[in-house]
């Protein structure tokens, strides 16, 4: 993708947020461009999953601006950022599916809180996307704890894209999968995003997922994103933790296969 | 690239020699699936060969692939060739990605009739609670199992937790129960003053009072009380830990969970609720006191020979002898409900609900059981 022609789907800009003294982010900017797979990487604390949860309005930042598909979510009145909430879907750490609801009735939430839509079509949609996302179709009539673990992370896949979404928020997406089972859920989302044009924010640790399916790796680092680009970029990258990070054993095994 | 404006779908088929040409124009997208469903459903699916013209497309998702599939599948249903034209790459990827059969879309048959399922729910609660009880009989046996063992080896006591949960249970909701049964003396005082005022016999306020609250009351608001307020934190609290997995890593741990979160709670309301229920009887005949002071002028001196007259020491021990017997009940109960939880955070809920249910169904019944025992030996 040229630099001319990408379009930011979203933009922060200056963010700054704080618990209590302590300073998670300072000043920091982040570009993501229509249709790539962005990976965020960092250490322990350093606020991937904070910066994911101020994007999607979770977490109400201290200063900064956040302008997601051309709307400042920040200041946006209730209407537009309802529009926006329709056009994202948001995957959480454990899939944080309803527990009182099906697997078929979870994907149908947004649905019926978004859309008109006849219920039998609804219906139909929803173990549409149960198949998408590659489970069986008798897990659509499951509750979340008849699941594996796998499994909810695939069934949280399928609600976060009940609405066909323009920007999937994906939270350590290979977390305490198998990796027979992480590679199968890189290979889902990579097809999903080529199929549908999704753009992908994905928090991650997984060094083969960053390489595997990633086009841009954004390092938080330092309070801010310290380097952003591609993983041939972060390779090169000097900075104590980075290198480390890129160059471990961990990361060696992973740029091998 | 608006999801919301400028975005109509249109689905066009037209009669074309033999066959039918079709279109699909503009936005095919989950906003309009319902519209598009519609308006294929009135397509009368004609013999003959039908094209279906994808390229005046401007977006499609998946919904609006499936609606093309369900379409094509639509117009095939009379045996008709249909083919696709026009269709772009892009397309042509989500196309495949939503194809399959037709049948996995359909939910599963709702099952049987009403009748048979509301038949089928006695049928099941009934065995249930035949279950149910079964498995709270084991846990008690295991309790008590635990309980001989940890009177063998005292030193294997919690102490710690004992303490903090006679805190929990028993200092915490003094002030609770005190207001309650103050309050319930009260309307007693009151409601009893004004019928035997009829027959001038308003002093005997002060047996009602004595009687009721001593033997049944005190102890019975205290109880119902505690099971609402720490039965049900019983359950909350160990069934979030068996949700966690805490209790299967105590097991593995060597540790036993019937000794280390069960007991200590067992003890402290064995300990706290006959403190607590006298501490109900006190609040109680004050409250019923002060009331009969101020609306039968019956002077406190008075109101305390009368009720040395009136109560037996034996009185006041039959309503305290049952305090830890319901303390054991609504412990064991609170527990048990905690360790059942499984799989959901609504199951703790559940679990909750049930646990402060049965807890005080068992406390009324074990009362109604004591006071014909009481009866029969004459007490």
């Amino acid at each position: 993708m040229t630099p001319e022609s990408r379009e930011a789907v979203i933009q922060v800009r200056g963010l700054r947020n704080q618990f209590g003294s302590q300073v998670i982010h300072d000043n920091l900017d982040l570009d993501v461009w229509r249709g790539e797979v962005l990976g965020i990487v960092g250490g322990s604390g350093t606020g991937k999953s904070v910066l994911m949860r101020t994007i999607v309005g979770l977490n109400r930042p201290r200063a900064g601006s956040i302008d997601v598909l051309g709307v400042d979510v920040l200041n946006a009145d209730e209407e537009l950022r309802h529009a926006v909430e329709r056009r994202w879907g948001v995957l959480f750490q454990d899939g944080a599916l309803f527990s009182s609801l099906t697997v078929a009735q979870n994907i149908e939430v947004p649905m019926k809180e978004h859309l008109d839509l006849p219920d039998k079509l609804r219906a139909e949609i929803a173990r549409l996307k149960v198949k998408l996302v590659g489970l069986p179709p008798e897990a659509a009539d499951k509750f979340p704890s008849e699941l594996s673990g796998g499994m909810r992370k695939r069934a949280g896949l399928a609600r976060a894209l009940a609405l066909d979404p323009e920007i999937v928020f994906l939270d350590e997406p290979t977390a305490g999968l198998d990796p027979v089972g992480a590679t199968a859920y890189d290979n889902l989302i990579k097809d999903l995003q080529q199929a549908l044009g999704l753009t992908v924010f994905m928090v991650t640790h997984d060094l083969d997922s960053l390489y595997a399916i990633c086009d841009r790796i954004a390092v938080l680092a330092e309070k801010r994103v310290l380097v952003e680009g591609p993983i041939e970029v972060m390779l090169e990258q000097t900075h104590p933790w980075i290198r480390e990070y890129f160059h471990g054993p961990r990361a060696r095994a992973a740029r091998g296969t | 690239m608006n999801a919301e404006t400028g975005t109509t779908a249109l689905w066009q088929a037209e009669r074309r020699g033999d066959g039918m040409a079709c279109a699909c124009l503009g936005a095919w997208i989950i906003g309009n699936a319902g519209a598009i469903d519609a308006a294929i459903a009135r397509t009368p699916a004609g013999p003959g060969p039908v094209v279906i013209d994808l390229s005046s497309l401007t977006r499609l998702d998946t919904a609006g692939a499936h609606m093309v599939v369900k379409a094509e599948r639509h117009l095939a249903a009379n045996g008709a060739d249909v083919q696709l034209a026009g269709v772009r790459p892009e397309h042509e990827t989500l196309l495949n990605l939503v194809a399959c059969d037709a049948a996995r879309l359909v939910p599963p048959p709702a099952g049987p009739p009403w009748i048979v399922r509301f038949l089928g729910g006695i049928g099941r609660s009934t065995v249930d609670a035949a279950h149910e009880a079964r498995d709270l009989i084991g846990f008690i046996g295991l309790v008590v199992a635990t309980l001989a063992r940890l009177i063998i080896r005292p030193w294997r006591l919690r102490l710690t937790s004992l303490v903090f949960n006679i805190e929990q249970v028993g200092f915490n909701a003094l002030p609770i129960i005190g207001l309650l049964s103050f309050l319930i003396g009260v309307v007693m005082a009151y409601q009893g003053a004004d019928q035997l005022q009829r027959f001038g016999a308003q002093i005997y306020v002060v047996n009602l009072l004595g009687i009721s609250i001593l033997r049944e009351l005190g102890v019975l608001m205290t109880s119902i009380i505690v099971a609402g307020r720490s039965g049900s934190a019983f359950t909350a609290q160990i069934g979030s830990m068996k949700l966690r997995e805490e209790i299967d890593a105590m097991r593995t741990i060597g540790l036993d969970p019937v000794e280390v979160l069960v007991l200590p709670r067992l003890l402290a309301l064995m300990i706290a609720l006959p403190l607590l229920t006298f501490f109900a009887d006190i609040m109680g005949l004050l409250g019923g006191g002060l009331m009969a002071w101020i609306s039968l002028d019956l002077p406190p001196r008075m109101f305390l020979t009368q009720l040395q007259q009136a109560i037996a020491l034996n009185t006041f021990f039959v309503g305290l002898i049952k305090a830890p017997v319901f303390a054991v009940t609504i412990a064991i109960v609170g527990s048990y409900m905690g360790m059942k939880v499984s799989g959901s955070a609504e199951s703790v809920g559940q679990m909750t609900t049930a646990s402060v249910v049965l807890s005080i169904f068992l406390v009324i019944v074990l009362d109604a059981i004591f006071s014909i025992f009481f009866s029969m030996v004459g007490l």
